[in-house]
């Protein structure tokens, strides 16, 4: 052990080297230069440490996709293809309706059970039909189907966040699936997280319908028309509700432009067609002149105007008692389509800029403090070689922040405690080795075969109590969230850094300092 | 120049026959932390409670009183607010609302109208009742599982007696510090489970260590009565011990004092448990030894074969 072979003295200084390099990043530019540097010279050591949303501010925010929403939407077009294919093939049937889950039919006779059958499963792709007694069919989607179709929700969702977020000039924004319905969103910088909820959880679905005029709200409604709330209700002079065709005119998809404009000095929002939506929207209005047609965002009435001229051109504008604020989020909203499901909030987190620099400074000041403390102490226990495990501490930190950079680990609040504990721990093993010197040289070694002896039985107690504590770290990152992770993130690499500047840089020093200076005793 | 050589060497501390006092001490100690936790049990924070926290910034210090009346005339429920390191820094607490999320996003900007623009939203937190519950989840799992992981380590490394005494230690020092977390009522987060779960990790670090020794002694002096090796290995490791625990105390206390308020909860508990922890390794996980078969012999005996080796190389 007191042998140090020439390629590990190589490759501890290699190691060293190299943790000096990409530490330096940290200390020699600011975050600026760092994100100019990766575009203008990649290949120079430019990474710093990515700090978490605790330390520079920003919103954190966990959603929740209502996917049984839309199964529920889907369950219910199946069973009017059912209905409309079963009727139109001359079969009977009776009781079709949603029971949950499940489709259910009876048909009136039995012997019809395997066209039936047939016809159904041509309607749609992966779907599993039961027949129970008496002629009753029970027609679900299967399990892989249900899946599949998830998962198309949600990165759809996805997609449709990142289109509204980038719209809003937010840069950095992060959004990531997150389990089977979640999706988490973190957006550093940001301040303001009511705002960003108002953009993301709009669902934003918008359609052209005509207002059933023959019907007064409040009353009766045939089951083709639905009332539904004005956006804008208690404005005096307009109603509170409308009565509505469920029919739609034309839908929020056909849509190809959407912007905040001002119309008269009151701000509104231009819109335009693609080319089919553009003719089925001249179609209708140029057969309905003079009646009104109702303008639907997410189940409320935003404006009912009426139709004066067959509206040709595929342009139009809505326009409804907005701000101006309110005119540029829904353009960005229809921009950036629909969400397929509704979504609702689950956990928010924001942390202010000031706050965040705050939780810095003082991490800072702690980890210093600590580790003037801890080298100190180790002087003052140890003297020479305290010195040496404290040169030793240096370099763990600084592996540990390159290593901290190099992988882009996040570094929270809770992971500069990790940092400080590690400082802490780290002189561990060093006290175990010398403690264990002590102990040989007491024993009447010679101080070359005592310091030999001394690393060659730490060893494996390192070894062990590094591993145990390890562990811990271990669950803690797999079960911890967000900052906890970062705790546990560094707490594991500084177990790492630890060990190897302990049992070997401390090594290459003290074998260093017994050749050159051959010491008669050993002061420990 | 070396203080440490000034430190006696060779303590002859009889912790083993002590044992009986030492384990009065944990069950009376471990008696009172669970009793504390059944009758005023933990302080939980947002994480686990589900709920709103936020933290605000006023221009001046704080009026503590002036703003409980305000915002306990909002008809959100309680408002428990209370004053975070600065005079001008202020937590409030908002329970948990009837009804789903979207109740809980519309209390948030009630406080918020209710506080007025001048005053500074340094942080703010919203736990779904649902989170909330599946972190408390999580957050057992892991640690149940944290302390099966290194209690089937050390039995795979040692033998099943190490395996249980170092369990046993362990899951003293998790209540006692659950215990802690109950007498200060210091609010209990995920950092704060961090915490506990970092205890465990050292507190085992600890008992390893000296878990080597009597295996080391174990070896060695075979004819040796137990108490007596048990007694010898907790003495050599005894300087270890305390120097180790002192350099982690020494950085945690500066953790504390000049860390920030945020994690200040979060190392305290840490501080508890390095003293407790440092406690059950010397003073529990090794007396509990005693009480168990172990196995002893075998292997030939190791001192005459190592001093040899020394000879020859030297």
């Amino acid at each position: 052990m007191v042998h140090l072979p020439r390629w590990q003295v190589i490759m501890i200084l290699l190691v060293l080297l190299a943790g000096l390099v990409y530490a330096s990043p940290n200390v020699l530019f600011s975050r600026d230069q760092a994100n100019e540097m990766a575009e203008s010279a990649g290949w120079v050591p430019h990474q710093q440490i990515s700090l978490g949303l605790d330390l520079r501010g920003g919103v954190y925010l966990l959603t929740e996709v209502d996917l049984d929403y839309v199964f529920a939407e889907d369950r219910e077009n199946l069973a009017d293809d059912i209905r409309r294919e079963l009727t139109r093939d001359g079969i009977a049937f009776s009781g079709l309706g949603d029971l949950g889950g499940t489709i259910g039919l009876t048909l009136e006779n039995a012997e019809d059970a395997d066209q039936a059958r047939e016809a159904i499963a041509a309607l749609r792709q992966g779907l599993q039909i039961e027949s129970l007694d008496g002629g009753a069919l029970r027609v679900s989607f299967t399990d892989a189907e249900t899946r599949l179709r998830g998962n198309q929700i949600l990165a759809q969702a996805i997609e449709v966040m990142r289109r509204r977020i980038d719209e809003m000039g937010t840069r950095e924004a992060s959004i990531q699936r997150h389990g089977d319905d979640r999706i988490l969103i973190q957006v550093p910088g940001l301040d303001d997280p009511q705002r960003l909820k108002e953009i993301i959880g709009k669902t934003a679905v918008l359609s052209f319908r005509f207002v059933n005029e023959n019907v007064r709200p409040g009353g009766p409604i045939p089951p083709s028309s639905e009332e539904l709330p004005a956006a804008d209700s208690g404005r005096s002079g307009l109603p509170s509700s409308y009565v509505v065709s469920k029919r739609i005119m034309v839908g929020g998809d056909s849509l190809t432009e959407a912007q905040a404009t001002f119309e008269q000095g009151r701000p509104v929002v231009a819109f335009g067609f693609d080319a089919q939506g553009a003719k089925r929207f001249g179609d209708a209005t140029r057969d309905n002149v003079g009646s009104l047609f109702a303008i639907v965002l997410d189940d409320q009435v935003i404006s009912a105007p009426v139709i004066n001229e067959p509206i040709l051109g595929g342009r139009g504008i809505i326009s409804g008692s907005f701000t101006t604020q309110e005119a540029q989020d829904l353009a960005l909203l229809l921009r950036a389509g629909a969400l397929p499901a509704p979504i609702t909030y689950l956990e928010e987190r924001t942390v202010g800029p000031g706050l965040g620099a705050d939780s810095i400074l003082a991490g800072e000041i702690a980890s210093v403090l600590g580790l003037v403390f801890v080298v100190v102490f180790m002087v003052g226990a140890y003297g020479l070689f305290g010195a040496m495990a404290s040169v030793a501490l240096f370099f763990n930190l600084v592996l540990l922040v390159a290593a901290l950079s190099v992988l882009q680990a996040t570094l929270t609040l809770p992971g500069i405690a990790g940092i400080v504990l590690t400082i802490g721990m780290a002189v561990d093993a060093n006290v175990l080795i010398f403690e264990r010197i002590r102990e040989e040289m007491r024993n009447g070694r010679g101080q070359v075969t005592a310091v030999d002896a001394g690393y060659r039985r730490a060893m494996s107690t390192i070894l062990d109590s590094n591993l145990t504590t390890l562990i811990a770290a271990l669950l803690l990152f797999q079960f911890g969230s967000g900052p906890i992770k970062g705790f546990a993130v560094t707490l594991s690499l500084g177990l790492l850094t630890s060990m190897f500047s302990a049992i070997m840089v401390t090594r290459l020093i003290v074998v260093t300092w017994l050749r050159s200076r051959k010491p008669q005793a050993l002061a420990i | 120049m070396a203080l440490i050589r000034k430190l006696p060497i060779d303590l002859q501390l009889n912790f083993i026959g002590r044992r009986f006092l030492f384990l009065m001490f944990s069950a009376v100690l471990m008696l009172g932390s669970l009793g504390l936790f059944a009758t005023q049990g933990l302080n939980l924070g947002v994480d686990f409670r589900g709920g709103i926290l936020m933290e605000v910034r006023t221009p001046q210090a704080a009026d503590l009183g002036e703003l409980r009346s305000r915002l306990n005339g909002l008809g959100i429920g309680e408002v428990a607010l209370q004053q975070f390191g600065e005079p001008t820094d202020v937590l409030i607490n908002i329970a948990r609302q009837d009804g789903d999320e979207e109740e809980q996003i519309l209390a948030i900007e009630t406080v918020k109208d209710a506080l007025g623009p001048e005053v500074e939203m340094r942080r703010q937190e919203f736990v779904g009742p649902k989170i909330g519950d599946e972190l408390k989840e999580a957050g057992l799992l892991a640690t149940v599982l944290a302390l099966l992981g290194i209690g089937i380590y050390i039995w795979l490394r040692f033998e099943w007696q190490f395996g249980i005494a170092a369990l046993i230690a362990l899951a003293h020092d998790v209540i006692a510090t659950v215990g802690f977390y109950s007498l200060t009522q210091i609010e209990f987060n995920l950092a704060t489970l961090a915490a506990v779960l970092t205890i465990a990790g050292y507190s085992i670090n600890d008992t390893v260590v000296i878990f080597d020794r009597v295996r080391e002694k174990l070896r060695r002096f075979k004819k040796l009565p137990l108490p007596e090796v048990l007694n010898r290995a907790i003495n050599m490791t005894l300087s270890r011990t305390i120097l180790t625990s002192l350099t982690t105390l020494l950085a945690l206390g500066a953790l504390f004092f000049f860390g920030g308020e945020v994690i200040r909860g979060f190392t305290a508990g840490l501080i508890w448990g390095v003293v407790i922890g440092t406690y059950s390794s010397i003073a529990l996980a090794v007396p509990l030894l005693t009480f168990m078969k172990l196995r002893r012999g075998g292997e030939s005996d190791e001192e005459d074969a190592e001093s040899k080796a020394v000879k020859a190389s030297s």
